[in-house]
């Protein structure tokens, strides 16, 4: 991409955060900056991924792992603390942590790609079971963590909303959590741009065009690639406390496979070694399922009778089912998805303009 | 006088039965200029492997300025000044040819100290003007001179190259000689070759490799002159020349 180009997009991106931080909040509704609030959290877990697959070259099928060790680690931690200073920064730590022991072994004992990826969705499917199993069951013996309750597939209730730094009852009203949200959400981006001009930024995407070379060089692949995960795992981990503080709750269901596989299709969907694209696009799908979510309880009733068989319209709006078809659409016609597409479509367009500038006298 | 530069000892790589690299002692002295030579099979990729970290031995030492390096990951082998060019160029074809040599640059300059030095080293491979395209973009040839650039940006005491000519034109091929006698001003070299013809554009010591073993080490005119050397290297030339 041209360095034109480039000045372009982050002007672009600068408007974007102006126009959602302080133009957008004075006309819109109370009920869409809500929705606004967890689409950010949602966009902030997919620039994660989007920096670890889409950058480092790792593919983590399970990213949504970290997602929720940083919810639960905030949940927990503010059910104990009152106070949610520390459990934001455990929401991050935690994960971050979780990342550097499983990316220690996977990365340092040069696992190869594809186990990789079936390794970091085990262990999200791990969690899920584990976390389910807190409930105790009929057995009892409920597990709880000081005065948290983890409270098995029910997930944990009631949280308490982040409060400004040190003063546990200015809690954030829903205005409040939609500039954290969206705040965080933009801090993150320019963040992680920033993070790929620099040389360590350099070397990953180094590392992940070729590796052996980059080793070769002198670099430690292992380490860099280690560094990117731990990072990747902090932002998922802040993704996580957005979501958990949106909806005053934290569940199991952010640990199973749909969840996480979600994700991966965010960041195709967009398109891959990009950010804003994941970023879009998780946005975007996130409205469609939720919308046709809210159809098929309510609106459609249409059914039909193929062979015996009776199908509902209603068991095909499955949100899993409208990500799965739109993975396979893009799959097959915009493979690298929709940000590089737009960028092949205009990248003529900007050399016509510049020919004509130069032509101009 | 100093010690060799790179020395290995009893060197051994099996796979499974089959002994690649069998007990090879080489030496290499600071500043020289070896090639290694041999038919398919000889070792040489294996013995060149071993060298640069990419495989591990199984048996023998490898010592480089009388440390022991054996079993060293390539980055480290790299971070003691080795630079190493594998055979099939192994560049970032994603990214710009600037940007190539820059993150090559990098190990061993601060940030405006490379960019400077990246300027230099692009005159010296004829790149300058295809500095900002994709590496993945350009001729064969092309690619590995940004490979031979990358080995130069860090300034190493020694260079692995494996088949540095491979693909290129006969123009290119002269040119490269030309580049490696230059750079052998200052520091030492291994090259990896098949080419007998760009062998004699640049060498003086030969090591023959014959099924895993150092069959002969000379001048490359004594060389070439061994009635052994001919048996088990110049007669395969009847046969359909290899990749």
């Amino acid at each position: 991409m041209s360095a034109t180009a480039t000045r372009l997009g982050l002007a672009a991106m600068v408007v974007a955060a102006l126009f959602f931080l302080f133009a957008l909040p004075r006309f819109a509704e109370l009920y869409v900056l809500n929705d606004i609030t967890v689409y950010a959290a949602m966009a902030t877990l997919a620039l994660s991924l989007a920096l670890v697959w889409g950058f480092g070259g790792i593919l983590s099928l399970g990213q949504s792992v970290f997602f929720g060790i940083g919810g639960y680690a905030y949940a927990v931690a503010a059910i104990n603390m009152g106070e949610s200073t520390v459990p934001v920064l455990l929401g991050v730590a935690l994960p971050m942590a979780a990342a550097a022991l499983l990316g220690y072994f996977m990365f340092y004992g040069r696992v190869s790609d594809v186990y990789l990826a079936v390794i970091t969705l085990t262990v999200s499917l791990i969690f899920y079971h584990v976390m389910v199993a807190t409930s105790g069951g009929l057995t009892g013996g409920q597990i709880k963590i000081g005065s948290a309750a983890l409270g098995g597939y029910n997930g944990i209730p009631g949280l308490p909303v982040v409060n400004l730094p040190g003063d546990p009852a200015a809690q954030l009203d829903f205005e409040g959590m939609y500039y954290f949200a969206v705040g965080t959400l933009f801090l993150v981006y320019f963040g992680v741009r920033w993070l790929l001009t620099t040389r360590f930024g350099r070397v990953a995407v180094a590392i992940r065009e070729n590796e052996r070379r980059a080793e070769l060089l002198g670099y430690d692949a292992r380490l860099y690639k280690l560094g990117v995960y731990v990072v990747g795992a902090g932002i998922a981990g802040l993704a996580g406390v957005l979501y958990a503080n949106w909806g005053g709750f934290i569940s199991p269901v952010v640990f199973n496979i749909f969840f996480t596989a979600q994700v991966i299709v965010w960041v195709m969907v967009g398109g891959l070694g990009t950010l804003v694209g994941p970023m879009v696009a998780a946005v975007a799908l996130q409205y469609v399922v939720t919308e046709l979510g809210a159809a098929a309880t309510s609106e459609i009733k249409a059914s039909a009778t193929i062979l015996g068989v009776r199908f509902d319209a209603r068991d095909f709006l499955d949100s899993n089912v409208v990500l799965g078809v739109v993975f396979i659409v893009f799959t097959l016609f915009v493979p690298k998805g929709v940000a590089p597409y737009v960028q092949e479509k205009l990248a003529p367009w900007f050399a016509r303009r510049r020919a004509d500038g130069r032509a101009a006298p | 006088m100093t010690g060799p530069i790179l020395a290995t000892r009893g060197l051994v790589k099996r796979f499974g039965g089959v002994a690649a690299v069998d007990d090879v002692d080489f030496a290499l002295a600071e500043g020289e200029l070896r090639c290694l030579i041999g038919p398919n099979g000889a070792g040489k990729s294996t013995f060149f492997k071993m060298l640069s970290g990419q495989i591990r031995p199984t048996g023998g030492r490898i010592a480089f300025r009388g440390a022991d390096i054996t079993g060293f990951e390539p980055h480290a082998i790299a971070g003691l000044g080795v630079g190493i060019k594998t055979q099939v160029p192994s560049v970032f074809d994603g990214l710009s040819v600037r940007e190539n040599l820059m993150l090559a640059a990098w190990r061993t300059r601060p940030r405006h100290a490379a960019a400077a030095a990246v300027e230099e080293l692009l005159a010296r491979v004829r790149l300058t003007a295809e500095a900002d395209r994709p590496v993945g973009h350009l001729a064969h040839g092309q690619r590995q001179w940004v490979e031979l650039g990358m080995v130069l940006a860090r300034d190493p005491a020694l260079v692995l190259l494996d088949e540095p000519t491979a693909g290129m034109t006969h123009e290119e091929t002269a040119a490269t000689a030309d580049l490696i006698r230059a750079v052998n001003a200052r520091c030492a070299i291994v090259v990896v070759e098949h080419d007998m013809q760009f062998v004699r554009m640049i060498a003086t010591t030969v090591t023959v490799l014959h099924q895993g073993r150092v069959l002969a080490e000379d001048h490359v005119d004594v060389v070439m002159r061994d009635q052994r050397v001919r048996d088990v290297y110049l007669g395969r030339q009847e046969g359909p020349p290899d990749a």
